[in-house]
């Protein structure tokens, strides 16, 4: 199902925490809501649920109006970042609950039951405890108590944020496929880019309570808007060297070092003072121009390793290539930058096309 | 766990320092058993003979006094019906100031704070005067009212300890699972507090049977008498003084604490470790 926030604000008391938000969901869509803390993602996702009251403009599912709507009639399934699981009661009871509130009939409880248990592949877990489960599980069982009901949306808030790096792994493509298989609505509230990318259709990242680029987890990458797009979107980040434009080339501030600007890009008068994004992997190529430093950090990664170079300004780019064993910490280096896929942005932020 | 623990150190001196500081009680406890079975000549230790006389109040009332059996139907009406009003009040009050969003939410806990520390004893003759006037002086329901009012600030602030403890969002998933608060409290905080609930309920219990003072004064007259204001009286008798009698009746008294108490112990720890899971 559709969901739809139009001019949607919230307030705590006084406190503005999101204003004027406008956010379209697609039917059958993994949409991430990704941001720093404190940016207003848990709680738009709260009020989508129902939790918080909004406090002006509109949610709609589909063409319903649920603004004003108590949680228990919205119809949206949640999994919270504790899994919230309910420990007295067996897992069979734990997933049939919402069922059970709705009064459904016991042998139709149980074959949902069965059916949502045997998708989530927890299937021979149903007649233990909670606590008697692994993280990973216990997460499954939160998935399925969500989705038992056939909700018209599913929320996701922070999911993986409990689980040790293997199992984050791992359900991170369940997550990707429950979701896929039953083509429910669902948003993901997230911190880690890393899982917005990887799992969802389009990624809304979100600052200070404002959406700042709504886009596909690829395009967000390689055509971010604004530098804090740029800079949240990438691991390791990417790196920003301040300086001039003089003619079609960038002198770096406080420095002699020159760098070309993209000839896609439309021509900066001179004197423009621009900001210039260089993610890792265009550092160290085989074109572009080559800029002098000095290799200041190495940091292992097994395929890849990652090379610091500091210019002579002080600035550090950041550079991911193939672990080559003739660089050594404090040598002198002299990298291309591959300047037609830098990312060109204002003082302000905003990225100059 | 005392298996572990004691590897350290070795346990035999603490055993032995412990048993004999306790030896004294243990004696006194010994005597109080014995003393209700025997017949013991003036000056000795040692029980000459093995009577049953000193129980016969469970058979018999001597004239002028209450039987037995009305003063522990009292008592045990008295911490019953004591009990349950502190547990339903402590119910959903401690729920209210652990969960809701309710105006005076501070101020409701200051008092019940304070009332919790506040004496008893201050509060005799206003409660006496009240009693008087609303026609419940020399009832049970009226010191039933009294000591559960007395009792519910301890009971209020236990509680709410307790729901301190369950996650919020248990609720909140309750809630979008389509459950309504009342059911959420009901199928999903109140089992995860049942602990709290017996822990109280059995302190409750224990405090209702083992009152003396309030009971002695609002309730006096024989009929509605407890067991505890009964044993003062008893020893208040000086025309026929008898200890055998005395500490057998003691017996009888103390036997269901004793009994609640090793059925519960466990569950009274919890009352202190405020109900979080160790």
């Amino acid at each position: 199902m559709r969901i739809l926030l139009d001019k949607f604000t919230k307030k705590f008391d006084d406190t503005v925490v999101i204003n004027d938000m406008d956010l379209e969901i697609k039917d059958g869509e993994l949409m991430a809501l990704l941001g720093p803390s404190g940016c207003g993602k848990s709680t738009t996702l709260f009020s989508i649920c129902g939790i918080y009251q909004c406090s002006g403009g509109r949610i709609l599912f589909g063409d319903r109006d649920v603004s004003n709507v108590s949680s228990q009639q919205r119809n949206v399934g949640v999994v919270f970042q504790n899994y919230a699981l309910y420990p007295h009661m067996s897992i069979y009871e734990n997933i049939a609950f919402p069922l059970m509130v709705k009064k459904m009939d016991a042998a139709q409880i149980k074959k949902e039951v069965h059916a949502i248990a045997k998708l989530v592949h927890i299937g021979d877990l149903l007649e233990r405890r909670p606590s008697q489960l692994s993280g990973g599980q216990q997460q499954r069982v939160a998935l399925c108590r969500a989705l038992v009901r056939r909700p018209d949306v599913l929320l996701l808030d922070e999911p993986l944020a409990n689980l040790d790096a293997k199992l984050r792994l791992e359900m991170r493509s369940e997550i990707r496929r429950i979701q896929q298989e039953t083509g429910i609505t669902a948003i993901l509230v997230t911190h880690d880019q890393v899982e917005a990318m990887s799992m969802c259709d389009r990624i809304a990242l979100m600052d200070e309570g404002k959406v700042l680029q709504v886009t596909t987890p690829n395009d967000m990458y390689h055509n971010p808007q604004t530098d804090f797009v740029a800079s949240f979107l990438g691991n390791p980040p990417i790196a920003f060297l301040e300086g001039e434009v003089a003619g079609n080339q960038v002198l770096l501030n406080g420095s002699q070092l020159k760098v070309a600007l993209p000839s896609s890009i439309r021509q900066p008068d001179n004197g423009t003072k621009v900001r210039l994004g260089v993610r890792p992997e265009l550092v160290g190529t085989d074109r572009g121009n080559a800029v002098a430093g000095r290799i200041s950090f190495i940091e292992t990664q097994g395929r890849e390793n990652l090379y610091d170079l500091t210019l002579d300004n002080g600035a550090v780019l950041r550079s991911i290539q193939a672990v080559r064993s003739d660089i050594s910490m404090g040598q002198t280096a002299n990298w291309n930058i591959d300047t037609e896929r830098v990312l060109v942005f204002d003082t302000n932020g905003q990225r100059l096309l | 766990m005392s298996n572990e623990n004691s590897r350290n150190f070795k346990s035999w001196p603490v055993t032995i320092i412990l048993t004999v500081f306790s030896l004294p009680i243990l004696v006194m406890y010994l005597y109080l058993v014995v003393d209700t079975f025997t017949n013991t000549e003036p000056g000795s230790l040692i029980p000459n003979e093995f009577t049953f006389e000193h129980w016969r109040f469970l058979w018999e009332t001597e004239p002028g006094r209450v039987s037995i059996w009305t003063a522990t139907l009292n008592t045990l009406i008295f911490a019953s019906v004591m009990t349950a009003l502190v547990l339903s009040v402590s119910l959903t009050a401690g729920y209210a100031l652990s969960r809701l969003n309710m105006p005076y939410r501070r101020f409701f806990l200051g008092g019940v704070l304070t009332l919790h520390a506040f004496p008893t004893v201050t509060l005799v003759i206003a409660l006496f005067i009240v009693l008087q006037m609303v026609g419940l002086y020399n009832t049970l329901i009226g010191v039933i009212f009294i000591k559960a009012a007395l009792m519910l600030p301890f009971g209020i602030w236990v509680m709410k300890g307790f729901y301190d403890t369950v996650p919020w969002e248990i609720e909140m998933a309750g809630v979008q699972d389509g459950a309504s608060r009342f059911m959420v409290w009901h199928k999903l905080v109140l089992p995860q507090i049942k602990p709290g609930l017996i822990a109280l309920g059995v302190f409750s219990f224990l405090e209702g049977w083992s009152e003396y003072v309030l009971p002695q004064i609002f309730t006096p007259d024989a009929d509605v008498q407890v067991l505890s204001v009964y044993l003062a009286s008893l020893i208040a008798d000086d025309q026929n003084f008898d200890f055998n009698l005395f500490k057998s009746i003691g017996l009888f008294y103390i036997m269901p604490v004793i009994v609640l108490y090793l059925l519960f112990q466990n569950k009274l720890m919890n009352i202190y470790g405020g109900g979080s899971k160790g």
